[in-house]
């Protein structure tokens, strides 16, 4: 290896205190346009632990995304307004840093995996090229150790590094995808946001690039948002979950407590909305209606308008939160009243 | 013996490119009884869904022969063709670009109905527009919406009624499901298995999604690389897969369930070139049981057990002995 290896951001060398990597507060995003404002992203508070995969999962439209980019400082302005809220990347928050830092700060110390490997990659560059550039930009290094540094990172995803002269179209569709992966782990970065990164890929692919990933983690021990909206993945690689819906995290818990002991009226719709592979003729019982309009959000609880427990308070008040224990957590007012549960049986 | 509505025989599909012929879809053959559904799974490029056009010849097979009602669709003139389509329809994956944007809900789904020269007046048509609407569950309000007012859901309940308009009996479904959100899809799902149920369907289910495929289907194929690998109803091929392929693919579904994820079978390297294929096994680069025999013909599709077909030059004698 290079003098610029893995090593030299170790996280036992980062300002000791804090175990969080990355911690929101009160995030609040809207996108205002001269008609209507689209409330995309309403007061989420999360955190993550170093070398912990947290797994975001929702619909379209229910803010993914929005904090994702977000915590890169990327929400395009116009039209999107961050109204609130601080965002901490390893103690310092990035919603005050200066043009200048935020260059620093993307790509070496967060960086992104975005969906579509196939647009993501610049036809015009060899992939080693483009895996150097990031590496130059960030460290100190010559041309030629940047490009070894490109090299390493091929194999480390699986690639042979003869190939880091090739072009991304003599590559497939898993393969683009790894070359992403290896920029964005280019600078051992200590956050990794990974939007959806294995959906245009096929499950064989897919089964890749997860096994891939949970490896790097491993050995990196880099920490991930990772975006899906796919509760199988999610079960397979993520430690902790939260799930939105309209702009909110209505329900938070680990892998176990979501899965297991699933609280939120949402989040059993979602798996009631899942095909049973091992029971083909279990049927399937859809959530009705549709996602609210983000610009129309009602004033109570958004989703009470498709929740078969909602009652006229639901309708008419905010949602409560409910903590059931340290780690886990629902925005449902229902639990409110003593001995209220969803019908979906724990799971022990 | 059952009556089939489909019959496909040896159906072929290749497309000349400038690196040579191209094998789309190579020597596929099924059949279909009416009233049920045949699920085609498999990954991007493995010519499922040119399987699908083929069968209403949207894209002219190199050769092959397809029986829709004993009738050889292969051999019809192009007006006889046109008429035979109102027997049989389709449903495309992209509900944002399957629709012409100009159009309302009323024209989209009108334009089948006046086809089939039942309804004559306005009136007519416009009441058995609105019939259709609440056959797919659209609110009757929608009628004049165009298509860039509704979401994804709805967009694709306009696609399933143009379909039901012309009274077809059979549905090509390709990836019908695949754009939308899973609380969506769940919904889509469910109105196609009531269809059936009610007025009696026949589908062709087209879709990379194995959880899907399995909910919805009664007999399924799996394809790679233009070829049948594997065919079965959907209980015997998820309790006993037997090509390795199908294998794989079956151990690769991520499982929404703690602890769920069993022992995958990782394969090796990717899918190899349909272009000019040797005669060998199309799966043998990418497997780990491959030996001399696979290498040197390309295995053909055999029956190892009822209505169970494998197309592996290794597998199915283990099935027998053991």
């Amino acid at each position: 290896m290079s003098e610029y290896n893995m090593e030299n951001k170790n996280p036992a060398e980062a300002p000791a205190g804090t175990d969080n990597i990355l911690e929101i507060r009160d995030l609040t995003v809207h996108f205002v346009t001269e008609d209507e404002t689209v409330e995309a992203v309403n007061d989420i508070s999360m955190h993550l632990k170093k070398g912990e995969i947290l797994g975001l999962v929702g619909e379209t439209g229910a803010g993914k995304t929005t904090t994702a980019l977000a915590i890169l400082n990327l929400v395009p302005n116009p039209p999107g307004v961050i109204k609130s809220g601080s965002i901490l990347v390893d103690g310092k928050d990035v919603l005050k840093m200066s043009v200048r830092e935020l260059e620093q700060t993307r790509g070496s110390d967060i960086s992104m995996i975005f969906q579509d490997p196939m647009t993501s990659l610049n036809p015009v560059f060899t992939v080693g090229d483009q895996i150097a550039e990031s590496v130059m930009l960030h460290e100190n290094c010559t041309k030629a150790q940047a490009y070894e540094r490109a090299e390493e990172m091929l194999e480390l995803v699986g690639i042979p590094r003869e190939r880091a002269h090739e072009y991304p179209h003599q590559f497939s569709g898993g393969m683009k995808q790894r070359v992403v992966i290896a920029i964005a782990l280019a600078c051992n970065p200590k956050l990794l946001l990974c939007d959806e990164p294995t959906t245009a890929l096929d499950v064989t692919i897919q089964a890749q690039v997860l096994d891939l990933m949970l490896e790097l983690k491993e050995k990196l021990n880099t920490s991930m948002v990772f975006i899906t909206h796919d509760l199988g993945i999610i079960a397979e690689i993520c430690d902790r979950v939260a799930v939105m819906y309209a702009g909110r995290i209505i329900e938070e818990g680990t892998l176990e407590d979501v899965f297991n002991r699933t609280k939120h009226p949402y989040t059993e719709g979602l798996f009631n909305s899942l095909p049973n592979i091992e029971d083909r003729t279990a049927e399937l019982k859809p959530i009705p209606g549709l996602m609210p309009d983000p610009t129309k959000l009602p004033k109570g609880c958004a989703f009470a308008p498709r929740c078969p427990y909602a009652t006229d308070a639901c309708i008419d008040t905010p949602q409560d939160r409910h903590r059931f224990s340290d780690t886990h957590f629902v925005l449902c007012s229902r639990y409110k009243e003593p001995g209220f549960r969803i019908q979906r049986e724990e799971i022990s | 013996m059952a009556e089939y509505l489909l019959e496909v025989n040896h159906l072929k599909k290749y497309f000349k490119t400038n690196r040579g012929m191209l094998h789309a879809v190579d020597d596929i053959s099924f059949r279909l009884e009416k009233g049920k559904t045949l699920g085609i799974v498999g990954e991007s490029g493995c010519g499922k869904s040119t399987t699908g056009r083929c069968v209403m010849r949207l894209i002219e097979p190199t050769s092959g022969e397809i029986l829709f009602e004993g009738r050889d669709l292969m051999r019809l003139n192009k007006k006889e063709m046109r008429a035979a389509r109102s027997d049989i329809q389709i449903i495309f994956q992209d509900p944002f670009s399957s629709l012409d944007p100009r159009n309302t809900v009323m024209q989209t789904i009108a334009e089948g109905v006046k086809v089939t020269g039942k309804y004559k007046t306005q009136a007519e048509i416009e009441k058995r527009v609105l019939e259709l609407m609440k056959t797919v569950g659209l609110a009757e309000r929608l009628i004049n919406a165009y298509p860039h007012e509704l979401d994804g859901g709805r967009r694709q309940r306009i696609g399933i009624a143009r379909a039901l308009a012309v009274e077809p009996k059979l549905i090509i479904c390709d990836e019908p499901v695949s754009a939308l959100d899973v609380s969506i899809q769940a919904q889509i799902l469910n109105l196609l298995k009531e269809l059936q149920k009610d007025l009696g369907f026949t589908y062709i289910f087209i879709t990379h999604d194995l959880a899907v495929v399995n909910h919805i289907s009664d007999d399924i194929m799996v394809m790679y690389l233009g070829q049948a690998v594997e065919k079965a109803p959907s209980e015997e091929l998820f309790r006993n897969p037997i090509h390795p392929y199908t294998k794989a693919l079956l151990s690769a579904i991520p499982i929404p369930k703690v602890g769920a994820s069993r022992g995958r079978i990782q394969l090796k390297g990717e899918i190899s070139s349909p272009v000019d294929p040797d005669d060998e096994c199309r799966f043998a680069r990418r497997c780990m049981y491959t030996c001399d025999k696979c290498r040197e013909k390309n295995p053909p599709l055999v029956e190892v057990s009822p209505n169970h077909f494998v197309a592996c030059a290794v597998f199915p004698e283990q099935a027998r002995e053991s």
